[in-house]
């Protein structure tokens, strides 16, 4: 599934940048019934997680009422160079990674 | 007695001016966009927090994606989109010389399909469709519209205006009702707006999907208990160019986050 990702592609050492993530999951509650009343089983995102250079840095669990397509963000240290690696984990074992990669000065 | 005329006589002509309101002149249409809070505003113009964009970037990999028994490509025929397909949205829907009727954006994506990649028909408001839809319009981001000018259009934009202006429903209100008569205002918490179709297919936060103009449509007349043309009707299709050459000049914004 795509994935956006907004992370700053330059940063001075130690200032505090935001992060911005949104990917595409329909987010099925478990809660809603089809017209002839049967129940749509829940297809969610249980869980999203940030690592910049190999060290978690931001861990999130979502859960049914949280909006189709979500958008995540968050704050971190621009500490070195290198790479943040993303991943949802969910329903029906369901996995998306993504990855950007930043220049620290 | 003469008086008493006379006061009737002013407030008729009083009352007139707002019975008559009928089209928006050129300088005062808007967009939808002018509409919403900030909020919703901010989301639809960062790219990386629209969520329309998701589905652009869908349709950026399937455009690319060979299929069919023919096994080619949108691409293999139309290249690279960003300059074969710019501007191409802005005049949809548009007439159809072989049909003789205009077509959405949609139906020519579908008779691509089946005269050059013999594929089958993507089904209306499925994921694939509104994806490719929603890349092919998003080239034309920024292009003023002027759908509608095409002359042998010109009877279907007539059709698709006595549409708009015909009352239906349980309700027994035309689209003009609150479109040209009352926009600015407030239909319960939510702003009346003009109705400009400036960024479908578009994402709405109330669907939580991208949707298309035909879905708005439909989801209006079923507001005014009316029964709903099926999708791809000749009735839709005439709506659709009628607001879209209504929106004459605006620009496209497509995807647009809609609340």
């Amino acid at each position: 599934m795509p994935a956006l990702i907004n992370v700053p592609p330059k940063a001075r050492r130690g200032e505090v940048i935001e992060i911005r993530t949104l990917t595409s999951h329909i987010m099925e509650t478990g809660f809603r019934h089809t017209a002839d009343g049967k129940l749509v089983p829940r297809d969610i995102i249980t869980s999203f997680s940030c690592r910049y250079n190999g060290a978690e840095i931001f861990r999130a669990d979502l859960f049914p009422a949280i909006a189709a397509n979500p958008y995540l963000s968050f704050f971190t240290v621009a500490r070195e160079s290198g790479k943040f690696e993303f991943e949802w984990i969910g329903d029906n074992g369901y996995s998306s990674t993504a990855s950007a990669s930043i220049i620290v000065e | 007695m003469s008086v008493w005329r006379a006061i009737a006589a002013a407030a008729l002509f009083a009352a007139a001016p707002a019975l008559l309101a009928g089209e928006i002149p050129p300088d005062a249409r808007r967009s939808g966009y002018s509409f919403m809070g900030p909020d919703t505003r901010a989301m639809q113009d960062d790219d990386t927090s629209n969520p329309g964009m998701l589905f652009v970037l869908e349709g950026e990999a399937l455009w690319a994606k060979k299929t069919g028994s023919a096994e080619k490509a949108c691409a293999d025929c139309h290249g690279d989109a960003r300059s074969s397909m710019k501007g191409v949205a802005a005049r949809y829907p548009a007439f159809d010389k072989a049909l003789g009727r205009p077509i959405t954006l949609d139906q020519r994506i579908n008779l691509c399909r089946a005269n050059h990649q013999q594929a089958a028909p993507l089904p209306y408001e499925g994921r694939d469709l509104l994806a490719l839809s929603a890349f092919v319009a998003h080239q034309s981001r920024g292009v003023a519209i002027t759908a509608g000018d095409d002359p042998q259009a010109k009877p279907f934009v007539e059709q698709g205006r006595e549409l708009f202006m015909q009352r239906e429903g349980q309700l027994n209100l035309a689209c003009t009702n609150c479109h040209d008569d009352n926009f600015d205002k407030r239909l319960a918490g939510a702003p009346i707006t003009q109705g400009q179709p400036t960024g479908y297919p578009l994402y709405r936060l109330e669907w939580q999907t991208l949707g298309s103009l035909e879905r708005r449509l439909r989801s209006c007349m079923s507001g005014v208990r009316a029964q709903a043309y099926d999708y791809g009707s000749p009735e839709l299709v005439a709506l659709e160019l009628y607001l879209m050459s209504r929106a004459r000049g605006l620009s496209m914004e497509t995807p647009a986050v809609r609340p």
